[in-house]
């Protein structure tokens, strides 16, 4: 460690004005806050004495995705030797999918932090570091067979538009993992949706379909079709609950984004008030379409089954939390949440073109929290203007 | 009465006036940058809409379509006066506009002076013709239903304008490059809130 702190203090006249490298100044500066705290002090000013800065916090969220990750990457291989009809090994199973995720990890973080560094250069602040999370999400959303190409694109639309035009981190509205994930929705659909993108080089006899797909079909289906159906994946709980389900990445394991869950919400740097309420929310609205029970699919899908299949518990616990884009007020927070769990379930059973509804819900939510936040806001302005008046 | 719901939800989520047709531009992008304005402009707006539409229907039925005035004479069965359309509805939705800018002038006079200009241009905002227009269009049968389409465009309307203008306020404490500020950002974040507003395209009720 100290050696690595002389070495950084030794070659760091080398970037500052003046120095060989001037111009690289805010990629040292990048690296070198990376691996130790900075030793910044206010000069002036409110003063804050706290170990935690945006790199910590950062690095903390990423650690809470490792579960994910790591389950993802033994399902693919499950979902692969499953599907052609092999029995493997655990390791063999882990070690699959593996090569099959890391290709997309890298990628992600190589054209997300390439452009982050570049648009460092050129308008000469620091790098922001918020990409250590999107980068990490922006995989564990995808398909594992997501050409890298479109993921590269993807990623790329994500930062330049979805957050390098607003000024980087902190300051875009829409968060940019789920931009990312939009954008290869509608601009690759076939990549996206259908059978066969979600299980890697899976034999052709083997259905393909996620538990989600199988309730879509629901809504058209006849009353046989329809206990065919039920009696599939959708009657396989503790197999969605744990994950063993085809599905993007890093989504299907409802237990593994619970121990994440549990980690941001101990570090106090995601929202319980959120996760909670859109939980909530998404059970409200699967209580309401099973009282209406208009279609097989309203009818037969219990509520809470729909907090554990596709995308849900991921968007609950990881995308709606985003800091910067959620809303910031603390009654703006339930009202965001509990917006985002009733629209996901409403658009997941009523919009056949798109059976994983929670990316456009938390889309959709992430548009109007600063109106959410402006109105709770003004609504404690009035509130208080009131008890003023009564005093006087 | 469900039929009327519908139609209701259809028009501010599915058919948004903005976010699908990309009517009512102008407005929406020079009154949008504070939520109280925006707020008093979209209610005018839904307040248009919601007395124009409706006269309009009555108009086309009764006077314009073809075969309407068989009501003041058998003979005239094949009087076709939908030519007149356009200038029959403009003048409906002018004088409209007219009565809300009297009504704002004289009961929200800093609202008045915040709008300026754009308060007579909703005479010639395109989502209140269109509106009128995708009512003769779509063959809608009723009173009962013209007005809850017309209400729902307007509350769509209300709702992207309010929304980009929350957007708007927060986004001033954003470090937007240079050449971006202003109009920029604006026409890239209308762009990102149509993708957040495609979750309804399809949903069909």
């Amino acid at each position: 460690m100290k050696a690595l702190r002389k070495f950084l203090d030794k070659k760091k006249p080398l970037f500052e004005k003046g120095g060989k490298f001037a111009k690289l100044q805010s990629t040292f500066d990048a690296f070198d806050t990376f691996l130790f705290v900075p030793d910044h002090t206010s000069k002036t000013g409110t003063h804050i004495k706290d170990a935690i800065d945006l790199k910590r916090t950062m690095s903390v969220v990423v650690l809470a995705l490792i579960p994910s990750l790591l389950f993802g990457m033994y399902n693919i291989g499950y979902q692969h030797f499953l599907s052609v009809g092999e029995t493997a090994a655990l390791m063999d199973m882990f070690v699959y999918g593996l090569i099959k995720v890391l290709p997309i990890v890298v990628v992600s973080y190589v054209v997300g932090l390439g452009i982050e560094f570049a648009f460092a250069q050129m308008r000469g602040h620091a790098v922001n570091e918020g990409f250590l999370v999107s980068g990490m999400l922006i995989p564990l959303v995808m398909p594992v067979e997501a050409p890298l190409w479109m993921v590269a694109v993807s990623t790329a639309f994500a930062v330049v538009i979805g957050k390098e035009v607003f000024g980087g981190t902190g300051m875009n509205i829409w968060n940019p993992a789920l931009i990312a994930r939009a954008f290869f929705f509608f601009a690759y659909p076939s990549k996206m949706s259908g059978d066969s993108v979600w299980i890697s080089e899976k034999a052709d006899t083997f259905s393909g379909a996620t538990p989600l797909a199988d309730a879509a079909a629901l809504v058209d289906a006849t009353p046989t079709q329809a206990e065919s159906l039920m009696s599939g994946a959708l009657s396989q709980t503790w197999d969605m609950f744990i994950g063993l389900i085809p599905g993007s990445i890093g989504e299907t394991s409802t237990l593994a984004i619970l121990i994440g869950a549990v980690i941001l919400i101990a570090t106090g740097i995601g929202s319980w008030r959120i996760m909670l309420s859109v939980f909530v929310g998404g059970y409200a609205m699967g209580a309401i379409f099973n009282l209406i029970g208009a279609n097989p699919y309203m009818e037969l899908i219990p509520a809470w089954q729909h907090l554990i299949m596709g995308g849900f518990a991921f968007g609950a616990v990881f995308m709606a939390t985003d800091p910067v884009s959620a809303t910031q007020t603390t009654r703006g927070k339930y009202i965001y949440g509990f917006l985002i769990g009733f629209l996901a379930v409403l658009i997941r059973v009523l919009n056949a073109g798109f059976p994983e509804a929670m990316m456009l819900a938390i889309l959709f939510m992430n548009t109007f929290a600063p109106l959410i936040d402006h109105y709770v806001v003004q609504g404690n302005v009035k509130r208080r203007l009131k008890r003023v008046k009564v005093k006087a | 009465m469900e039929n009327l719901i519908n139609i209701f939800i259809k028009s501010i989520f599915i058919d948004n006036m903005v976010f699908a047709f990309f009517f009512g531009m102008c407005s929406y992008l020079a009154v949008s940058k504070t939520v109280k304005t925006s707020m008093g402009l979209g209610l005018a707006v839904v307040f248009v809409l919601g007395i124009t539409v409706p006269v309009n229907y009555l108009l086309d039925k009764y006077i314009l379509a073809e075969g309407a005035l068989v009501w003041l004479d058998p003979s005239m069965a094949d009087v076709d006066l939908s030519f007149l359309s356009f200038i029959m509805f403009i003048a409906v939705i002018a004088s409209m506009v007219q009565l809300v800018e009297m009504i704002v002038e004289k009961f929200a006079p800093t609202l008045y002076s915040s709008l300026g200009i754009f308060l007579p241009l909703i005479a010639v905002n395109c989502a209140i013709l269109g509106g009128s227009l995708f009512m003769q269009e779509r063959g809608y049968n009723s009173i009962a239903e013209v007005t809850s389409f017309g209400l729902g465009s307007g509350i769509g309307w209300l709702l992207a304008i309010v929304g980009i203008a929350a957007i708007r306020e927060k986004i001033r404490y954003s470090n937007v490059p240079a050449p971006l500020r202003g109009l920029g950002i604006t026409f890239i974040v209308t762009g990102l809130m149509g993708i957040a507003f495609m979750s309804f395209m399809g949903i069909k009720l």
